[in-house]
Protein backbone atom coordinates (compact mmCIF):
# COMPACT_ATOMS: atom_id res chain seq x y z
CA UNK A 1 0.00 0.00 0.00
CA UNK A 2 1.64 3.61 -1.25
CA UNK A 3 0.71 5.95 1.58
CA UNK A 4 0.67 9.93 1.18
CA UNK A 5 4.09 10.08 2.65
CA UNK A 6 5.88 7.81 0.03
CA UNK A 7 4.11 9.96 -2.50
CA UNK A 8 5.61 12.78 -1.17
CA UNK A 9 9.26 11.04 -1.05
CA UNK A 10 8.60 9.68 -4.93
CA UNK A 11 7.76 13.20 -5.24
CA UNK A 12 10.73 14.72 -3.61
CA UNK A 13 12.97 12.36 -5.92
CA UNK A 14 10.46 13.57 -8.93
CA UNK A 15 11.39 17.25 -8.50
CA UNK A 16 7.40 17.48 -8.56
CA UNK A 17 4.97 18.80 -5.61
CA UNK A 18 1.95 18.21 -4.89
CA UNK A 19 -0.88 20.24 -2.99
CA UNK A 20 -2.85 18.97 -0.51
CA UNK A 21 -5.86 19.02 -2.28
CA UNK A 22 -4.25 17.00 -5.11
CA UNK A 23 -2.78 14.83 -2.61
CA UNK A 24 -5.62 12.31 -1.93
CA UNK A 25 -6.61 11.68 -5.12
CA UNK A 26 -3.07 10.97 -6.71
CA UNK A 27 -2.18 8.62 -4.06
CA UNK A 28 -4.94 6.54 -4.21
CA UNK A 29 -4.69 6.31 -8.53
CA UNK A 30 -1.03 5.68 -7.55
CA UNK A 31 -1.85 2.81 -5.52
CA UNK A 32 -4.06 1.11 -7.80
CA UNK A 33 -1.23 1.03 -10.68
CA UNK A 34 1.38 0.02 -8.13
CA UNK A 35 -1.16 -3.11 -7.04
CA UNK A 36 -1.52 -3.74 -10.70
CA UNK A 37 1.80 -3.77 -11.82
CA UNK A 38 2.62 -5.93 -8.51
CA UNK A 39 1.37 -9.08 -10.62
CA UNK A 40 4.41 -8.87 -12.05
CA UNK A 41 5.75 -11.22 -8.35
CA UNK A 42 3.86 -14.10 -9.45
CA UNK A 43 6.64 -14.55 -12.48
CA UNK A 44 8.84 -17.13 -11.82
CA UNK A 45 12.42 -15.57 -13.27
CA UNK A 46 14.89 -17.91 -12.08
CA UNK A 47 17.71 -17.55 -13.56
CA UNK A 48 16.34 -15.75 -16.59
CA UNK A 49 18.28 -12.99 -17.80
CA UNK A 50 17.49 -9.23 -18.74
CA UNK A 51 16.88 -7.86 -21.75
CA UNK A 52 17.75 -4.02 -21.38
CA UNK A 53 18.05 -3.71 -24.85
CA UNK A 54 16.08 -5.85 -27.71
CA UNK A 55 19.08 -5.64 -30.03
CA UNK A 56 21.75 -8.16 -30.26
CA UNK A 57 24.08 -6.12 -31.85
CA UNK A 58 26.38 -4.39 -30.03
CA UNK A 59 25.58 -0.46 -29.98
CA UNK A 60 28.34 0.98 -31.99
CA UNK A 61 30.10 4.08 -31.00
CA UNK A 62 31.55 7.00 -32.87
CA UNK A 63 35.06 8.34 -33.20
CA UNK A 64 35.60 11.35 -30.85
CA UNK A 65 35.97 13.52 -33.96
CA UNK A 66 35.16 17.29 -33.74
CA UNK A 67 32.63 18.41 -36.04
CA UNK A 68 30.15 21.14 -36.44
CA UNK A 69 27.55 21.19 -34.35
CA UNK A 70 24.77 23.98 -33.13
CA UNK A 71 26.24 27.53 -32.83
CA UNK A 72 26.03 29.41 -29.28
CA UNK A 73 23.47 31.35 -30.45
CA UNK A 74 21.39 28.91 -31.90
CA UNK A 75 21.72 26.99 -28.73
CA UNK A 76 20.76 29.78 -26.51
CA UNK A 77 17.37 30.50 -28.46
CA UNK A 78 15.56 28.38 -26.27
CA UNK A 79 16.74 29.39 -23.29
CA UNK A 80 14.14 30.68 -20.54
CA UNK A 81 16.85 33.10 -19.44
CA UNK A 82 20.45 33.79 -21.04
CA UNK A 83 23.57 36.44 -20.17
CA UNK A 84 26.82 36.95 -21.62
CA UNK A 85 26.03 34.16 -23.93
CA UNK A 86 25.27 31.61 -21.19
CA UNK A 87 22.31 30.10 -19.29
CA UNK A 88 21.05 32.13 -17.01
CA UNK A 89 20.17 30.44 -13.40
CA UNK A 90 19.56 31.71 -9.85
CA UNK A 91 22.68 31.90 -7.42
CA UNK A 92 23.57 28.94 -5.65
CA UNK A 93 26.94 29.76 -4.10
CA UNK A 94 26.83 32.55 -1.07
CA UNK B 1 -11.55 16.30 -58.79
CA UNK B 2 -11.14 16.37 -54.79
CA UNK B 3 -7.45 15.87 -55.35
CA UNK B 4 -7.83 15.12 -51.38
CA UNK B 5 -9.67 11.76 -52.21
CA UNK B 6 -6.84 10.53 -54.04
CA UNK B 7 -4.17 8.36 -52.46
CA UNK B 8 -0.57 9.96 -52.28
CA UNK B 9 0.75 7.19 -54.98
CA UNK B 10 -2.19 8.05 -56.82
CA UNK B 11 -0.85 12.46 -56.04
CA UNK B 12 2.59 11.50 -57.02
CA UNK B 13 1.50 9.88 -60.27
CA UNK B 14 -0.60 12.64 -61.39
CA UNK B 15 2.30 14.98 -60.89
CA UNK B 16 5.00 13.07 -62.65
CA UNK B 17 2.00 13.04 -65.47
CA UNK B 18 2.05 17.06 -65.45
CA UNK B 19 -1.93 16.59 -65.05
CA UNK B 20 -1.62 18.31 -61.52
CA UNK B 21 0.87 20.73 -59.44
CA UNK B 22 2.14 20.58 -55.92
CA UNK B 23 0.50 24.23 -55.60
CA UNK B 24 -2.66 22.56 -56.02
CA UNK B 25 -2.04 19.67 -54.12
CA UNK B 26 -0.71 21.48 -51.43
CA UNK B 27 -4.21 24.17 -52.03
CA UNK B 28 -6.44 21.51 -51.74
CA UNK B 29 -4.91 19.91 -48.85
CA UNK B 30 -4.74 23.39 -46.91
CA UNK B 31 -8.55 24.11 -47.87
CA UNK B 32 -9.77 20.66 -46.48
CA UNK B 33 -7.70 21.39 -43.13
CA UNK B 34 -9.45 25.14 -42.66
CA UNK B 35 -12.58 23.31 -43.75
CA UNK B 36 -12.06 20.51 -41.06
CA UNK B 37 -10.19 21.97 -38.29
CA UNK B 38 -12.52 23.34 -36.09
CA UNK B 39 -14.77 19.93 -35.73
CA UNK B 40 -11.65 17.60 -35.78
CA UNK B 41 -8.82 19.43 -34.16
CA UNK B 42 -6.22 17.02 -35.53
CA UNK B 43 -2.89 19.61 -35.93
CA UNK B 44 -1.68 21.96 -32.85
CA UNK B 45 0.29 24.04 -35.44
CA UNK B 46 -0.16 24.53 -39.36
CA UNK B 47 2.97 25.35 -41.53
CA UNK B 48 0.82 26.07 -44.75
CA UNK B 49 2.57 28.95 -46.30
CA UNK B 50 6.20 27.26 -46.21
CA UNK B 51 4.24 24.13 -47.58
CA UNK B 52 3.22 26.23 -50.85
CA UNK B 53 7.18 27.61 -51.07
CA UNK B 54 8.07 24.18 -51.34
CA UNK B 55 5.38 23.20 -53.52
CA UNK B 56 6.47 25.91 -56.01
CA UNK B 57 9.95 24.72 -55.63
CA UNK B 58 9.14 20.99 -56.58
CA UNK B 59 7.14 22.45 -59.42
CA UNK B 60 9.64 23.81 -61.01
CA UNK B 61 11.95 20.84 -60.51
CA UNK B 62 9.37 19.11 -62.39
CA UNK B 63 9.05 21.99 -64.94
CA UNK B 64 13.16 21.64 -65.66
CA UNK B 65 12.93 17.84 -65.82
CA UNK B 66 14.42 17.24 -62.77
CA UNK B 67 14.60 14.13 -61.12
CA UNK B 68 11.66 14.11 -58.05
CA UNK B 69 11.68 12.42 -54.86
CA UNK B 70 9.22 9.02 -54.14
CA UNK B 71 7.08 11.79 -52.01
CA UNK B 72 6.95 14.40 -54.48
CA UNK B 73 4.13 16.84 -53.88
CA UNK B 74 2.58 14.99 -51.09
CA UNK B 75 1.39 16.78 -47.63
CA UNK B 76 2.75 15.08 -44.68
CA UNK B 77 1.56 15.44 -41.10
CA UNK B 78 3.98 15.18 -38.42
CA UNK B 79 3.49 14.08 -34.66
CA UNK B 80 4.50 16.94 -32.52
CA UNK B 81 7.01 15.02 -31.07
CA UNK B 82 9.24 14.64 -33.74
CA UNK B 83 11.28 18.03 -34.27
CA UNK B 84 11.29 20.16 -37.34
CA UNK B 85 13.73 22.85 -37.54
CA UNK B 86 12.28 26.12 -37.49
CA UNK B 87 8.45 24.66 -36.84
CA UNK B 88 7.58 24.47 -32.95
CA UNK B 89 7.18 21.00 -31.75
CA UNK B 90 5.66 21.19 -28.74
CA UNK B 91 4.98 17.27 -27.29
CA UNK B 92 1.52 18.37 -26.57
CA UNK B 93 2.94 19.97 -23.62
CA UNK B 94 2.83 23.00 -21.30
CA UNK B 95 6.61 22.28 -20.90
CA UNK B 96 7.61 22.82 -24.82
CA UNK B 97 5.19 25.03 -25.61
CA UNK B 98 7.31 27.60 -27.45
CA UNK B 99 9.98 24.96 -28.31
CA UNK B 100 11.58 26.15 -31.59
CA UNK B 101 13.92 23.11 -32.68
CA UNK B 102 17.10 24.19 -33.99
CA UNK B 103 17.32 21.28 -35.73
CA UNK B 104 15.63 18.91 -38.12
CA UNK B 105 15.18 15.00 -36.93
CA UNK B 106 16.44 11.92 -39.23
CA UNK B 107 13.54 11.37 -40.39
CA UNK B 108 12.11 14.85 -41.66
CA UNK B 109 15.73 15.31 -43.03
CA UNK B 110 14.63 12.24 -45.22
CA UNK B 111 11.13 13.07 -46.39
CA UNK B 112 12.33 16.78 -47.60
CA UNK B 113 14.93 14.85 -49.28
CA UNK B 114 12.25 12.95 -51.19
CA UNK B 115 10.34 16.48 -51.74
CA UNK B 116 7.58 15.57 -49.37
CA UNK B 117 5.62 18.43 -48.37
CA UNK B 118 5.71 19.38 -44.51
CA UNK B 119 2.04 20.63 -44.10
CA UNK B 120 1.61 20.52 -39.99
CA UNK B 121 2.27 19.17 -36.34
CA UNK B 122 -0.20 16.99 -35.07
CA UNK B 123 -2.00 16.75 -31.53
CA UNK B 124 -0.89 13.85 -29.24
CA UNK B 125 -1.32 12.72 -25.60
CA UNK B 126 1.69 15.06 -23.57
CA UNK B 127 4.63 13.14 -24.28
CA UNK B 128 3.05 10.06 -26.17
CA UNK B 129 1.90 9.33 -23.11
CA UNK B 130 -1.37 8.38 -23.53
CA UNK B 131 -4.28 6.22 -25.47
CA UNK B 132 -6.81 8.71 -26.57
CA UNK B 133 -5.21 12.05 -27.29
CA UNK B 134 -6.72 13.51 -24.32
CA UNK B 135 -4.05 14.54 -22.19
CA UNK B 136 -2.83 16.82 -24.86
CA UNK B 137 -2.22 20.57 -23.17
CA UNK B 138 -3.72 21.81 -26.36
CA UNK B 139 -6.82 20.36 -27.48
CA UNK B 140 -8.80 17.48 -27.61
CA UNK B 141 -8.53 15.75 -30.92
CA UNK B 142 -12.12 14.18 -32.29
CA UNK B 143 -12.65 10.78 -33.87
CA UNK B 144 -13.83 11.70 -37.82
CA UNK B 145 -15.89 8.78 -37.80
CA UNK B 146 -17.94 10.15 -34.67
CA UNK B 147 -17.06 13.51 -33.19
CA UNK B 148 -18.15 12.25 -29.71
CA UNK B 149 -14.62 9.54 -29.22
CA UNK B 150 -11.77 10.16 -29.29
CA UNK B 151 -9.27 9.29 -32.28
CA UNK B 152 -7.25 7.04 -29.90
CA UNK B 153 -3.34 7.96 -29.06
CA UNK B 154 -1.15 8.91 -28.57
CA UNK B 155 -0.69 9.93 -32.11
CA UNK B 156 -3.98 10.66 -32.01
CA UNK B 157 -3.56 13.81 -34.30
CA UNK B 158 -1.38 11.97 -36.79
CA UNK B 159 -4.83 8.82 -37.20
CA UNK B 160 -7.34 11.73 -37.33
CA UNK B 161 -5.85 13.96 -39.89
CA UNK B 162 -4.91 11.02 -42.26
CA UNK B 163 -8.57 9.80 -41.79
CA UNK B 164 -10.64 13.04 -42.36
CA UNK B 165 -8.44 13.52 -45.66
CA UNK B 166 -6.55 16.28 -44.29
CA UNK B 167 -3.66 14.77 -45.63
CA UNK B 168 -2.86 11.52 -47.35
CA UNK B 169 0.00 10.63 -45.53
CA UNK B 170 1.31 11.56 -41.70
CA UNK B 171 3.83 10.15 -39.00
CA UNK B 172 2.99 9.00 -35.79
CA UNK B 173 5.62 7.24 -32.82
CA UNK B 174 4.96 4.19 -30.89
CA UNK B 175 6.26 3.13 -27.65
CA UNK B 176 3.39 0.83 -26.80
CA UNK B 177 0.97 0.78 -29.57
CA UNK B 178 0.70 4.46 -30.03
CA UNK B 179 0.59 4.39 -33.73
CA UNK B 180 -1.48 1.19 -34.23
CA UNK B 181 -4.34 1.83 -31.41
CA UNK B 182 -5.00 5.40 -33.17
CA UNK B 183 -5.11 4.15 -36.86
CA UNK B 184 -7.83 0.97 -35.38
CA UNK B 185 -9.96 3.78 -33.89
CA UNK B 186 -9.67 6.20 -36.98
CA UNK B 187 -10.15 3.17 -39.51
CA UNK B 188 -6.96 3.91 -41.01
CA UNK B 189 -3.49 1.59 -41.79
CA UNK B 190 -0.41 2.40 -39.49
CA UNK B 191 2.92 0.70 -39.54
CA UNK B 192 4.95 0.47 -36.25
CA UNK B 193 8.54 -1.00 -37.68
CA UNK B 194 11.23 -3.13 -35.69
CA UNK B 195 12.90 -1.35 -33.25
CA UNK B 196 16.16 -0.22 -34.99
CA UNK B 197 14.95 0.14 -38.64
CA UNK B 198 14.24 3.98 -38.48
CA UNK B 199 16.34 6.27 -36.64
CA UNK B 200 14.82 7.58 -33.89
CA UNK B 201 17.20 11.04 -33.57
CA UNK B 202 15.13 14.18 -33.37
CA UNK B 203 12.07 11.92 -31.98
CA UNK B 204 11.60 13.17 -27.97
CA UNK B 205 12.23 10.70 -26.43
CA UNK B 206 9.59 8.83 -24.30
CA UNK B 207 11.42 5.14 -23.38
CA UNK B 208 14.27 5.03 -25.41
CA UNK B 209 14.33 1.13 -25.49
CA UNK B 210 10.63 0.85 -26.98
CA UNK B 211 10.26 4.15 -28.98
CA UNK B 212 9.99 4.01 -32.58
CA UNK B 213 8.40 6.15 -35.10
CA UNK B 214 5.89 5.24 -37.34
CA UNK B 215 3.79 5.78 -40.59
CA UNK B 216 0.13 6.57 -41.56
CA UNK B 217 -1.74 6.17 -44.58
CA UNK B 218 -5.38 5.38 -45.92
CA UNK B 219 -4.20 2.13 -47.60
CA UNK B 220 -1.70 -0.27 -46.92
CA UNK B 221 0.56 0.74 -50.02
CA UNK B 222 0.25 4.29 -48.79
CA UNK B 223 1.66 3.81 -45.49
CA UNK B 224 4.56 1.39 -46.67
CA UNK B 225 5.83 4.19 -49.24
CA UNK B 226 6.09 6.12 -46.20
CA UNK B 227 7.89 3.46 -44.41
CA UNK B 228 10.55 3.46 -47.66
CA UNK B 229 10.98 7.20 -47.18
CA UNK B 230 11.99 7.28 -43.80
CA UNK B 231 13.55 3.92 -42.70
CA UNK B 232 17.22 3.04 -42.90
CA UNK B 233 20.46 3.01 -40.53
CA UNK B 234 21.39 6.35 -39.27
CA UNK B 235 24.70 6.54 -37.56
CA UNK B 236 23.00 9.36 -35.07
CA UNK B 237 20.83 7.13 -32.93
CA UNK B 238 23.17 4.46 -31.87
CA UNK B 239 20.10 1.44 -31.53
CA UNK B 240 20.02 2.44 -35.29
CA UNK B 241 20.26 -0.87 -37.37
CA UNK B 242 22.17 -1.36 -40.64
CA UNK B 243 20.86 -3.34 -42.96
CA UNK B 244 20.35 -3.61 -46.78
CA UNK B 245 17.40 -1.03 -47.60
CA UNK B 246 14.37 -2.60 -48.72
CA UNK B 247 11.73 -1.25 -51.11
CA UNK B 248 7.96 -2.53 -48.84
CA UNK B 249 5.92 -1.17 -51.96
CA UNK B 250 7.77 -4.10 -53.40
CA UNK B 251 6.24 -6.23 -50.71
CA UNK B 252 2.10 -5.10 -52.32
CA UNK B 253 2.01 -8.13 -54.42
CA UNK B 254 -0.52 -10.95 -54.87
CA UNK B 255 -0.24 -14.48 -53.54
CA UNK B 256 -0.22 -15.15 -49.77
CA UNK B 257 -0.69 -19.25 -50.72
CA UNK B 258 0.80 -21.33 -47.76
CA UNK B 259 1.71 -18.15 -45.48
CA UNK B 260 1.48 -19.53 -41.75
CA UNK B 261 -0.52 -17.44 -39.73
CA UNK B 262 -0.48 -18.19 -35.72
CA UNK B 263 -3.93 -16.76 -33.61
CA UNK B 264 -3.08 -16.67 -30.07
CA UNK B 265 -6.15 -17.64 -28.17
CA UNK B 266 -5.11 -15.09 -25.40
CA UNK B 267 -5.15 -12.10 -27.92
CA UNK B 268 -9.17 -13.47 -28.29
CA UNK B 269 -9.98 -13.95 -24.31
CA UNK B 270 -11.67 -12.20 -21.60
CA UNK B 271 -12.15 -8.24 -21.70
CA UNK B 272 -12.04 -8.19 -25.47
CA UNK B 273 -15.58 -7.17 -27.32
CA UNK B 274 -17.19 -9.52 -28.97
CA UNK B 275 -18.09 -7.55 -32.27
CA UNK B 276 -14.47 -7.12 -32.22
CA UNK B 277 -13.76 -10.68 -32.54
CA UNK B 278 -16.17 -10.91 -34.62
CA UNK B 279 -14.49 -8.51 -37.40
CA UNK B 280 -11.09 -10.10 -36.91
CA UNK B 281 -12.42 -13.61 -37.06
CA UNK B 282 -13.98 -12.86 -40.39
CA UNK B 283 -10.71 -10.89 -41.56
CA UNK B 284 -9.04 -14.03 -41.06
CA UNK B 285 -11.71 -16.48 -42.89
CA UNK B 286 -10.51 -14.11 -45.71
CA UNK B 287 -7.24 -14.59 -45.67
CA UNK B 288 -7.71 -18.40 -45.42
CA UNK B 289 -9.74 -18.34 -48.59
CA UNK B 290 -6.43 -16.76 -50.43
CA UNK B 291 -4.68 -19.61 -48.82
CA UNK B 292 -3.42 -18.77 -45.70
CA UNK B 293 -2.88 -21.61 -43.36
CA UNK B 294 -4.04 -20.80 -39.44
CA UNK B 295 -3.24 -22.23 -36.33
CA UNK B 296 -4.21 -21.73 -32.78
CA UNK B 297 -1.44 -20.85 -30.49
CA UNK B 298 -0.29 -19.76 -26.97
CA UNK B 299 1.51 -16.76 -25.93
CA UNK B 300 1.88 -17.76 -21.99
CA UNK B 301 3.14 -14.52 -20.89
CA UNK B 302 0.43 -12.02 -22.64
CA UNK B 303 -1.10 -11.59 -18.86
CA UNK B 304 1.80 -10.07 -17.62
CA UNK B 305 2.72 -7.67 -20.47
CA UNK B 306 1.37 -4.82 -19.28
CA UNK B 307 2.54 -4.55 -16.00
CA UNK B 308 6.13 -5.39 -17.57
CA UNK B 309 5.65 -2.44 -20.24
CA UNK B 310 4.38 0.26 -17.38
CA UNK B 311 7.85 -0.40 -15.09
CA UNK B 312 9.99 -0.20 -18.07
CA UNK B 313 8.60 2.37 -20.21
CA UNK B 314 7.87 4.42 -17.10
CA UNK B 315 11.20 3.64 -15.18
CA UNK B 316 13.04 5.08 -19.11
CA UNK B 317 10.80 7.72 -18.95
CA UNK B 318 11.38 9.19 -15.46
CA UNK B 319 14.91 9.59 -17.15
CA UNK B 320 14.45 10.94 -19.95
CA UNK B 321 12.37 13.35 -18.71
CA UNK B 322 14.61 14.70 -16.05
CA UNK B 323 16.22 16.88 -18.79
CA UNK B 324 13.14 19.28 -18.95
CA UNK B 325 14.18 21.14 -16.16
CA UNK B 326 13.54 24.66 -16.96
CA UNK B 327 17.30 25.44 -17.47
CA UNK B 328 18.01 25.10 -21.29
CA UNK B 329 14.93 25.05 -22.72
CA UNK B 330 11.14 24.37 -22.17
CA UNK B 331 8.92 26.30 -19.55
CA UNK B 332 10.60 28.39 -16.46
CA UNK B 333 8.47 29.02 -13.70
CA UNK B 334 8.29 32.54 -13.02
CA UNK B 335 8.59 31.94 -8.88
CA UNK B 336 11.02 30.02 -7.30
CA UNK B 337 13.78 31.24 -4.07
CA UNK B 338 16.38 28.84 -5.46
CA UNK B 339 17.72 26.32 -8.00
CA UNK B 340 15.75 23.30 -6.47
CA UNK B 341 12.65 25.65 -6.60
CA UNK B 342 13.15 26.16 -10.29
CA UNK B 343 13.54 22.89 -11.25
CA UNK B 344 9.96 21.65 -8.67
CA UNK B 345 8.73 24.65 -9.90
CA UNK B 346 9.02 24.71 -13.62
CA UNK B 347 7.65 21.08 -13.79
CA UNK B 348 4.97 20.79 -11.75
CA UNK B 349 3.57 23.70 -13.22
CA UNK B 350 4.12 22.62 -16.77
CA UNK B 351 3.83 18.58 -16.71
CA UNK B 352 0.00 17.17 -16.42
CA UNK B 353 -0.99 14.89 -13.89
CA UNK B 354 -0.47 11.63 -16.57
CA UNK B 355 3.01 12.70 -17.43
CA UNK B 356 3.47 13.22 -13.57
CA UNK B 357 2.13 10.03 -12.80
CA UNK B 358 4.23 8.28 -15.26
CA UNK B 359 7.65 10.39 -13.76
CA UNK B 360 6.56 8.91 -10.47
CA UNK B 361 5.57 5.34 -10.92
CA UNK B 362 9.33 5.23 -13.00
CA UNK B 363 10.98 6.78 -10.44
CA UNK B 364 9.31 4.64 -7.78
CA UNK B 365 10.28 1.47 -9.82
CA UNK B 366 14.10 2.94 -10.17
CA UNK B 367 14.68 3.98 -6.48
CA UNK B 368 16.66 2.41 -3.96
CA UNK B 369 15.46 -0.78 -2.34
CA UNK B 370 12.62 -1.22 -5.57
CA UNK B 371 14.50 -1.52 -8.37
CA UNK B 372 15.06 -5.52 -8.25
CA UNK B 373 11.50 -6.31 -7.31
CA UNK B 374 10.10 -3.82 -9.88
CA UNK B 375 12.37 -2.78 -12.83
CA UNK B 376 14.57 -5.66 -13.06
CA UNK B 377 11.91 -7.88 -12.50
CA UNK B 378 10.13 -6.32 -15.66
CA UNK B 379 13.18 -6.86 -17.65
CA UNK B 380 13.22 -10.55 -17.06
CA UNK B 381 9.93 -10.81 -17.80
CA UNK B 382 10.45 -8.99 -21.05
CA UNK B 383 13.03 -11.27 -21.93
CA UNK B 384 10.54 -14.40 -21.55
CA UNK B 385 7.61 -12.35 -23.51
CA UNK B 386 10.46 -12.41 -26.06
CA UNK B 387 10.78 -15.81 -26.12
CA UNK B 388 7.14 -16.23 -26.67
CA UNK B 389 7.48 -14.07 -29.92
CA UNK B 390 10.84 -16.01 -31.00
CA UNK B 391 9.24 -19.37 -30.55
CA UNK B 392 6.28 -18.77 -32.64
CA UNK B 393 8.31 -17.17 -35.43
CA UNK B 394 9.92 -20.48 -36.05
CA UNK B 395 7.00 -21.68 -37.04
CA UNK B 396 5.03 -18.74 -38.46
CA UNK B 397 5.08 -15.49 -40.84
CA UNK B 398 2.90 -13.66 -38.66
CA UNK B 399 0.47 -13.23 -35.40
CA UNK B 400 -3.05 -12.44 -36.12
CA UNK B 401 -5.31 -10.37 -33.69
CA UNK B 402 -7.56 -7.53 -32.88
CA UNK B 403 -5.38 -4.08 -32.63
CA UNK B 404 -7.32 -2.76 -30.03
CA UNK B 405 -9.91 -4.83 -27.64
CA UNK B 406 -12.52 -2.24 -27.62
CA UNK B 407 -14.05 -0.23 -30.24
CA UNK B 408 -13.52 4.00 -29.96
CA UNK B 409 -14.92 4.93 -26.61
CA UNK B 410 -16.57 8.47 -25.69
CA UNK B 411 -14.53 11.75 -24.88
CA UNK B 412 -14.09 11.61 -21.14
CA UNK B 413 -15.23 8.41 -20.39
CA UNK B 414 -11.80 6.75 -19.53
CA UNK B 415 -9.79 10.47 -18.25
CA UNK B 416 -10.13 9.86 -15.08
CA UNK B 417 -9.22 6.21 -14.62
CA UNK B 418 -6.32 5.47 -15.73
CA UNK B 419 -6.06 1.92 -15.28
CA UNK B 420 -8.36 1.31 -17.51
CA UNK B 421 -7.44 3.45 -19.80
CA UNK B 422 -4.05 1.53 -19.73
CA UNK B 423 -6.35 -1.64 -20.65
CA UNK B 424 -6.36 -0.14 -24.43
CA UNK B 425 -3.36 -0.93 -25.14
CA UNK B 426 -3.46 -4.66 -24.14
CA UNK B 427 -2.73 -6.25 -27.61
CA UNK B 428 0.21 -4.19 -28.63
CA UNK B 429 2.24 -3.49 -25.67
CA UNK B 430 4.16 -6.87 -25.99
CA UNK B 431 5.04 -6.41 -29.44
CA UNK B 432 7.10 -3.12 -28.18
CA UNK B 433 8.54 -5.15 -25.37
CA UNK B 434 10.00 -8.12 -28.11
CA UNK B 435 11.21 -5.24 -30.41
CA UNK B 436 9.52 -6.87 -33.60
CA UNK B 437 6.84 -4.92 -36.33
CA UNK B 438 3.27 -5.05 -36.94
CA UNK B 439 0.77 -2.70 -38.30
CA UNK B 440 -3.01 -2.53 -38.26
CA UNK B 441 -5.64 -2.25 -41.04
CA UNK B 442 -9.05 -1.87 -41.34
CA UNK B 443 -11.29 -5.14 -40.71
CA UNK B 444 -15.13 -3.59 -40.68
CA UNK B 445 -17.43 -1.32 -39.02
CA UNK B 446 -19.54 -1.89 -36.02
CA UNK B 447 -22.19 0.94 -35.87
CA UNK B 448 -20.11 3.21 -37.85
CA UNK B 449 -16.86 2.70 -35.68
CA UNK B 450 -13.96 1.17 -36.64
CA UNK B 451 -12.12 -2.13 -36.18
CA UNK B 452 -8.28 -2.85 -36.74
CA UNK B 453 -6.93 -5.89 -38.03
CA UNK B 454 -3.33 -6.80 -36.43
CA UNK B 455 -0.65 -8.22 -38.06
CA UNK B 456 2.78 -8.97 -36.07
CA UNK B 457 5.77 -9.96 -37.95
CA UNK B 458 9.54 -10.65 -36.78
CA UNK B 459 12.17 -8.17 -36.33
CA UNK B 460 12.84 -6.58 -39.76
CA UNK B 461 10.00 -9.00 -41.58
CA UNK B 462 8.20 -5.80 -42.48
CA UNK B 463 7.62 -6.70 -45.91
CA UNK B 464 5.57 -10.18 -44.74
CA UNK B 465 3.39 -8.55 -42.43
CA UNK B 466 3.11 -5.67 -45.70
CA UNK B 467 2.41 -8.26 -47.90
CA UNK B 468 -0.86 -10.04 -45.60
CA UNK B 469 -2.58 -6.72 -44.94
CA UNK B 470 -2.27 -5.92 -49.14
CA UNK B 471 -3.83 -8.74 -50.01
CA UNK B 472 -6.19 -8.68 -47.30
CA UNK B 473 -7.18 -5.43 -48.34
CA UNK B 474 -7.68 -5.92 -51.87
CA UNK B 475 -9.95 -9.03 -50.65
CA UNK B 476 -12.08 -7.64 -47.78
CA UNK B 477 -14.52 -6.48 -49.53
CA UNK B 478 -16.77 -3.73 -48.64
CA UNK B 479 -16.17 -2.92 -45.23
CA UNK B 480 -18.84 -0.74 -44.37
CA UNK B 481 -21.29 -3.50 -45.03
CA UNK B 482 -19.60 -6.25 -43.69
Amino acid sequence: MISKEDVKHIAYLSKLKFSEEEMADFTNKFSQIVEYVNKLSEVDTENIDSTYQISEEYQFMREDEIKESLSREEALLNAPDSQFGYFKLPKVLE
Amino acid sequence: MDLTKLSAIELRQKLVDKEVSSVEIVKSHINKIEEMESSIGAFIITNGEEALKTAELIDKKIANNEEIGCLAGIPIGIKDNIVTNGIKTTCGSKMLENFVPPYDATVIGKIKGEDGIIIGKTNMDEFAMGSSTETSYFKVTKNPHDLERVPGGSSGGSAAAVASFEVPLSLGSETGGSVREPASFCGVVGIKPTYGLVSRYGLIAFASSLDQIGTFGRNVSDAALLLNAISGFDRRDSTSVSKEKIDYTKATVEGIKGMRLALPKEYFGEGIDKSVKEKVYNAVKVLESLGAEIEEISLPYTDYALSCYYIISTSEASSNLARLDGVRYGYRAEKYDDLEGLYINSRTESFGEEVKRRIMLGTYALSSGYYDAYYDKAQKVRTLIKRDFDKTFEKFDAIISPTAPILPFKIGEKADDPLAMYMSDILTVSVNLAGACALSVPCGFVEGLPVGLQLIGDRFEEEKIIKLAYNYERNRGDINGL
